[in-house]
């Protein structure tokens, strides 16, 4: 019986998984690049699980093999926690929670030759890439240009507004904010973790993160506008 | 869900006439799919907060993250413990214990896996003949120094290439002197030799199967619950007191050993947990990676359950202090 059981909770982790990768829901949780990982690893476990659960139908083998741990619960069960948290409650990506807890992450090493501004007006940049411009080059490629960031909003000190994105490298386990402040006029009926576009354009001031003190920069707002959560909502 | 309920009937074991016979696993797991299933409303409701749904992200997160380099690891591993023939290791190794530790220790970088894999690997090379010692400097070095932890340590640390060589030097260093250290001090009543029939009289491929099912389930459950620990100090520890922690050179490698301990992570993934404790320098990332792969929670209760409980009392708190002291001098170096 231990075989069947095995063979079930492989399919449920090989079927879950697959899922995932198919539908794009995997961005929640790892990085985009692990797409094919996640994919051949599942392809290899639903293989392993066909195989076992047709052996026992057709008893090619003979009596079950009960090897280790009589008795005792077996950790095979375990498994199938996580994949019922996917398939029934499947968790959101992080948000302002996680933000509000760690420090705005900036990692230096992005400041050596950033390279000049994409085309367009208003610029499309990422908050990462807006909040390293603005700390390590003092905004100095920022300046007479619009830009547009997206990302959602995370309470700040004295009644003022972060634009936020969580940044990971692997999977949400490492993720940490990065967060732009927001000075100007902003909708009314704001609530955290609510998604928003913002076209403005640089400002000269700096807060201090709250949590580890590194520098967080600023935003001077022209226009916002409400948005859905997109897809993917990781930068890294 | 209804094409499942017919199939755990025909597994069922035949059963002899007139005996009362309880569920067995597979009546179980319907079961629980199906009680989950009607019960996802309150599921949900329950999980409507923001702590609890982190705590649940970071879980998963972890679980999917890890999981294609548990298959990959099973599958090879698998491979090879149905094609290579332990004899092979035996007649492969020197004859004198003390060259047959280090040639041991040095061939556990070709059996990619994580430690759940290599503990029933060393085990049966005990009861092929080999020296204890050199079957234990395997069972250390095989899980922390093999290719796919490897490259996974040198993805997880990409601006760190030298904490690949680091990784294997130290894990290698410790392994090969607790070797070393059992042929002085240890004594054989220590340990007890155990079977593991699993693979015995199946084909090739049969055994092949067999092992990555096993292997699979073992080490994802496993993951399981180091990842449910890592979520859990995720959300519990406010990442404050850990940046304090971090901040402290001889304190954060003790912490972060310790963390290794408890959080239980398979090889194969710790890398990447390693590289998320951002406060922490390298030195203490490295304990945590030599640690680790040696010793843990889940990695004591299958020693115990293997070589007996004697033996793990005495090998798994000496592989601690070897390992951190490993750490720290090649970190000293390389860092």
């Amino acid at each position: 019986m231990r075989r069947e059981l095995h063979a079930l909770v492989l399919a449920l982790l090989g079927g879950t998984l697959l899922k995932l990768a198919v539908t794009g829901d995997y961005k929640n949780y790892v990085k985009v690049g692990a797409r094919p990982y996640l994919i051949a690893a599942s392809v290899v476990v639903l293989i392993i699980a066909g195989i076992s659960l047709w052996q026992a139908v057709t008893r090619r083998l003979a009596a079950d093999h009960h090897g280790h741990s009589h008795g005792r619960l077996d950790v095979a069960w375990l498994l199938v926690l996580p994949m019922l948290v996917l398939l029934l409650v499947a968790p959101p990506a992080l948000g302002s929670y996680s933000a509000a807890r760690s420090g705005t992450a900036l990692r230096a090493g992005s400041n050596s030759a950033l390279p000049p501004l994409p085309d367009g007006d208003p610029v499309h940049l990422s908050v990462l890439d807006y909040a390293s411009r603005a700390v390590f080059d003092h905004g100095d490629s920022l300046r007479g240009h619009h830009v547009t960031l997206s990302g959602f909003v995370l309470p700040g000190g004295d009644g003022g507004w972060y634009l936020t994105r969580m940044v990971i490298t692997c999977c949400a386990a490492d993720a940490q904010p990065v967060k732009v402040g927001l000075t100007g006029t902003l909708p009314a009926g704001l609530k955290a973790n609510d998604w928003i576009s913002v076209t403005g354009s640089y400002a000269d001031r700096q807060d201090k993160d709250p949590v580890n003190g590194d520098p967080i920069p600023y935003l001077s707002v022209g226009s916002t506008e409400p948005i859905a959560a997109p897809p993917q909502q990781y930068e890294s | 869900m209804t094409a499942t309920v017919p199939r755990a009937d025909v597994s069922a074991p035949p059963s002899p006439p007139g005996r009362r016979r309880r569920p067995g696993p597979v009546e179980l797991f319907v079961a629980l799919l199906v009680v989950a299933v009607l019960l996802r409303g309150w599921l949900v409701g329950w999980t409507d907060s923001a702590r609890i749904q982190t705590w649940l992200t970071v879980f998963v997160s972890i679980v999917i993250q890890a999981t294609p380099f548990v298959v990959l690891g099973t599958v090879v591993s698998a491979a090879i413990a149905a094609l290579v023939p332990p004899s092979f290791f035996a007649r492969a190794l020197p004859r004198r214990p003390v060259l047959a530790v280090p040639v041991a220790g040095v061939a556990g970088a070709v059996l990619p896996g994580c430690e759940c894999g290599s503990v029933p690997i060393a085990s049966a090379l005990v009861r092929r003949g080999v020296t204890p010692a050199a079957a234990l400097a395997f069972l250390l070095s095989a899980p922390a120094i093999n290719p796919v932890v490897l490259v996974a340590t040198s993805v997880a640390f990409p601006g760190h290439p030298q904490m690949v060589a680091a990784r294997l030097i130290a894990s290698l260093v410790a392994a090969v002197v607790m070797g070393w250290l059992w042929l002085r001090l240890g004594r054989s009543e220590w340990l007890r030799t155990p079977g593991r029939p699993e693979l015995a009289g199946l084909s090739r491929a049969a055994a092949f199967v067999t092992a990555c099912r096993t292997d699979m389930v073992q080490a994802g459950g496993f993951l399981v619950i180091g990842g449910l620990t890592a979520a859990t100090l995720n959300v519990a520890v406010p990442p404050k007191w850990l940046q304090a922690l971090g901040g402290q050179p001889v304190l954060s490698v003790i912490a972060l050993a310790l963390l290794a301990v408890v959080l239980s992570i398979c090889s194969e993934a710790d890398a990447f947990v390693a590289a998320s404790l951002t406060h922490f320098p390298l030195t203490a990332k490295l304990a945590f990676l030599v640690v680790g792969p040696m010793v843990d929670a889940k990695l004591f209760a299958m020693q115990a359950g293997t070589f007996g409980r004697r033996f793990a009392v005495r090998f798994a708190p000496t592989t601690f202090v070897v390992a951190v002291l490993s750490a720290l001098a090649v970190g000293a170096v390389l860092l």
